[in-house]
């Protein structure tokens, strides 16, 4: 076992290339913050990004900004913290759910896995964000896509094709994002004591609503406990979670309307802007599970089937829930699943329900190699899906079967 | 006009009347076009200056249909020109004499509204305003909104990935499609994404959209429909520069404020405009700024005052701000005219569509004025302000000799201008055959033969679409060849561990 870690593109070309013409696999990584995620990889070398690190240009007043792959996720946060902006779709940190120290994370891996949180309901994932990318394909050679404008068509679009891959076609050396301002004021309205059906229907409805939810999740009552914030509001029963942003007399405004509307279906408590932080952070980063150690899976559906998924299985096996995403994206921790961790139950749930995908977010090496940990595709999807692996990474060198099975 | 296409097959030309014959037992009553007549409606799309009666024109009502005639033509090495209402500005649907265009207009169906959800089903043919007429009862609405919106279809949209005056606030095509069906060149029909969010494994969506045509035919496209803002008001300035006015969006963006629309106009345009609808544009301004603030109600009165403040801050001589939506339409209605209002005063005009960053614009539109003087074109100006997507309308008369060739030649030096400033060459309209051969200058030739490579995974005989985008076609044998250096590992300082 080897760990190169170079510090330029032009070393990155080098090793890659390398790599390629001995047929090498390479295990490529930042900070190593979701290694537990995708099939257990058995390369003899490991290409560690880290030093490949540095924003190169940030120009606030044109919502864009550039940063070598190695970045740490949290050094970008806080310099733009400091202009009043941030990365809207509110990447996931994934230290709580790994039982490690916050903070982590490279804006390489966060383009990797297309990370997103609670705000992709308005603003979107990684994918939406990223303007464009400098990348050492499989093959060995650099090429670039897209640019640093907001508004681009010119040729194939690779940036979206690299977000989610994780690290299966390419090295992204080096990225373009699209920033936005930062809401000046934020609040959550949280209604009590729903049972799942119905806290996803008044989520939906309110998503509906003229009054720009950003952040619309269910905590039932056996997962309230584990965010104090949330369940000092809902007295310790499920708690229904509606949040607002932008300047204070607009949040206001809307939270006065929504109550108003939603008031019908039980008490509306507010959580004040640091509660409201807190609160929203742990949806986002699967916190209520952080400390079980159990298989997690996160489960993107159509938002008012999110409930029936979770009823098909019930009673079956023991797990808890959780749902963001106005019902659509589901968190599960299962506590005693089988040998197979629900994975069968669950996507024969999905199915049923009208589609989606379920991804392993922890799981033992043992469970990660003997399941699917990410949803398997129909026939010629799968086909197309290797064919533009091969496209990249003939020789199956970058990440091998971490995302699709042999490739 | 010249225009390398590639070469028309000569077996598939000899066999015409047999692939019309078998083409039309797949796709039976009306559904195959082949008189010359029948053709010649066909022969070209939004960018009128070029034009190519098709081998024969396919209207397909089914996914069957389009399955079966993929299969067909993937079979015997027939190509397909895919078209939807062929209101592209880049040529993307142009036919060629050997290629079977594939007439997507049929697939006019509202499939499925989902309130609940936020989405709606549709087929690839309804216009990009019919799926927000079909919501609008419950006050919702699709964000993109490209200026042909009456006419362009959504399966154009997906293949263009289309803009329009609110991608700044609500993103592009792309950011408002949830998932796709399309049937891949081989006839195999696969689903991407859906109702719910992201996709499995690779974004293949995300390349779909904006491909042109060249991956696959999309059969039903699910989008993300928005609840209409409870109010939106706009705010119309005139400046004495374009410095003035650039300056004011940057002070707008600076103050964390992301305006539903922000559109600019110079001089010409505003004239052109102004003669046009009559809707009391400033004649005398340099520059002229609409900026549309939409949201609830508190929000949009107290944003507006900021930019108000600002306009006067940057030397605004005319201010005018919405007081009902009759007024703010009007404001809108000399932008939307725009381009048909500078249509009546030159014979013909050519539309440029690159983007640059925002701060280079006053540069930019000094350098676009020297090149008038030289080409002797004139040229009016809009710009959708806040991305930075310039919209050059080069003023010609395609009746004067070599005026044609003249403004290409400008537009072409336009856009080499826009990304040696830091931009790109199309912003929204594609690259189609327009800005095919000046990719290489935005793109080196290994950038080019990884996206080359994209479409290998999807079509590697080249049979949809060829000729559009890419300025070379080369062999995807040629391109997957690796070329290997063996040997030590490299930087043998390189810690390692």
């Amino acid at each position: 076992m080897a760990v190169l870690r170079p510090d330029s593109a032009e070393a990155v070309l080098e090793v890659v290339a390398w790599a390629a013409g001995e047929e090498k696999p390479l295990e490529v990584y930042g900070h190593r913050s979701k290694r537990g995620i995708g099939r257990p990889l058995q390369a003899e070398y490991e290409l560690d990004l880290s030093r490949l690190r540095g924003v190169t240009l940030y120009e606030p007043e044109e919502l864009v900004l550039t940063a070598k792959a190695g970045t740490p996720i949290s050094e970008i946060e806080s310099l733009l913290v400091a202009h009043n902006q941030m990365l809207a779709f509110e990447p996931m940190d994934f230290g709580p759910l790994n039982g490690a120290a916050r903070g982590r994370g490279t804006i390489g891996g966060m383009l990797g896995a297309n990370s997103s949180g609670p705000r992709r309901i308005k603003a979107g994932a990684a994918r939406d964000h990223i303007l464009g990318v400098h990348a050492v394909s499989g093959r060995g050679e650099s090429f670039k896509s897209g640019g640093r404008v907001v508004k681009n068509v010119t040729g194939y679009d690779l940036s979206k094709a690299l977000a989610g891959s994780w690290g299966t076609l390419a090295v992204v050396t080096e990225m373009t994002v699209k920033v936005l301002p930062r809401p000046k004021s934020e609040t959550t309205l949280v209604v009590a004591d729903l049972a799942d059906p119905q806290a996803v229907s008044v989520l939906c409805q309110a998503m509906g609503t003229p009054w720009e939810v950003s952040g619309a999740a269910h905590l039932p009552e056996d997962v309230v406990g584990e965010v104090p914030d949330a369940a000092f509001a809902s007295g310790s029963k499920a708690a229904t979670l509606i949040r607002l942003e932008g300047i204070a007399q607009s949040v206001d405004y809307r939270a006065e309307k929504l109550t108003a509307q939603i008031g019908r279906v039980g008490q509306v408590t507010v959580l004040e802007r640091d509660a409201s932080v807190a609160v929203w952070r742990a949806v986002r980063d699967g916190e209520p599970f952080g400390a079980t150690g159990d298989p997690v899976w996160r489960v993107s559906v159509v938002p008012n089937t999110g409930p029936a998924v979770i009823a098909a299985m019930n009673e079956r096996r023991a797990f808890r829930h959780y749902y963001d995403w106005s019902g659509g994206l589901l968190w599960i921790d299962v506590e005693d699943g089988g040998a197979d961790g629900l994975a069968r139950e669950l996507r024969v749930a999905i199915a049923a329900a009208g589609g989606g995908h379920a991804t392993l977010m922890r799981g033992s090496p043992a469970l990660r190699a003997a399941v699917a940990p990410f949803e398997p595709q129909p026939e010629a999807l799968a086909a197309l899906s290797q064919r533009l692996k091969a496209q990249f990474d003939p020789n199956n060198i970058l990440n091998p079967g971490r995302l699709l099975a042999g490739a | 006009m010249t225009l390398a296409m590639p070469k028309p097959k000569d077996d598939v030309l000899a066999k015409r009347d047999t692939i019309v014959a078998e083409l039309r037992a797949m796709v039976p009553g009306e559904g195959v076009l082949s008189a010359e007549d029948a053709l010649k409606p066909f022969e070209t799309d939004g960018l009128t200056a070029y034009r190519q009666i098709p081998l024969v024109v396919v209207l397909p009502e089914t996914v069957e249909q389009v399955s079966r005639v993929l299969r067909y033509c993937h079979a015997n090495g027939i190509r397909v020109v895919p078209r939807g209402s062929g209101t592209s500005l880049s040529g993307g649907a142009l036919p060629l004499a050997d290629a079977v265009l594939l007439v997507m207009s049929k697939f006019n169906k509202v499939l499925d509204i989902d309130f609940e959800n936020r989405a709606a089903v549709v087929q690839p043919g309804v216009t990009n305003l019919g799926v927000s007429n079909a919501v609008v009862h419950r006050g919702f609405y699709y964000a993109p909104d490209p200026s042909s919106q009456i006419a362009c279809s959504i399966g154009g949209n997906v293949a263009e990935n289309a803009g329009g005056v609110h991608c700044l606030k609500y993103g592009l095509t792309a950011n408002n499609v949830l998932g796709v069906e399309m049937v891949l060149v081989t006839g195999e029909v696969i689903r991407l994404g859906g109702k719910h969010l992201d996709s499995e494994a690779y974004d293949l969506l995300g390349l779909m959209t904006g491909s042109e045509g060249l991956l696959g035919v999309v059969t039903e496209v699910t989008v993300r429909i928005l609840r209409t803002p409870e109010t939106a008001r706009a705010i119309l300035v005139g400046f004495p520069s374009s410095e003035d006015a650039g300056q004011c969006v940057a002070d707008i963006i600076a103050a964390g404020i992301i305006p539903g629309g922000m559109e600019m106009m110079d001089k010409p345009a505003i004239n052109a405009a102004e003669d046009f609808v009559q809707v009391g544009y400033p004649r005398d301004a340099e520059a002229l700024l609409i900026v549309e603030i939409d949201g609830p109600r508190r929000e949009v009165e107290l944003l507006l005052e900021q930019v108000e403040e600002m306009a006067r801050a940057n030397k605004a001589e005319t201010i005018r701000v919405s007081k009902d939506d009759a007024e703010r339409q009007a404001f809108w209605a000399g932008r939307k005219a725009a381009f048909p209002a500078v249509g009546r005063i030159t014979p013909d005009y050519y539309c440029m569509d690159g983007t640059i960053p925002r701060k280079e614009m006053p540069k930019v539109l000094a350098r676009i004025r020297e090149l008038s003087d030289t080409y002797g074109l004139r040229v009016a100006n809009v710009f959708h302000a806040g991305d930075g997507n310039l919209h050059p309308l080069i003023l010609y008369d395609a009746n004067e000799p070599h005026q044609l060739e003249k403004a290409e030649a400008f537009g072409a030096d336009i856009l080499r201008l826009c990304v040696e400033v830091g931009g790109v060459l199309t912003g929204e309209h594609g690259v189609g055959v327009e800005k095919r051969d000046l990719m290489p200058t935005m793109f080196s030739k290994d950038d080019l033969a990884q996206q080359e490579r994209v479409k290998c995974a999807f079509d590697p005989d080249h049979l949809l679409n060829p000729g559009k985008m890419f300025p070379e076609l080369h062999r995807c044998a040629e391109l997957g060849r690796m070329h290997v250096h063996k040997g030590q590992l490299p930087f043998p300082d390189l810690p390692r561990f």
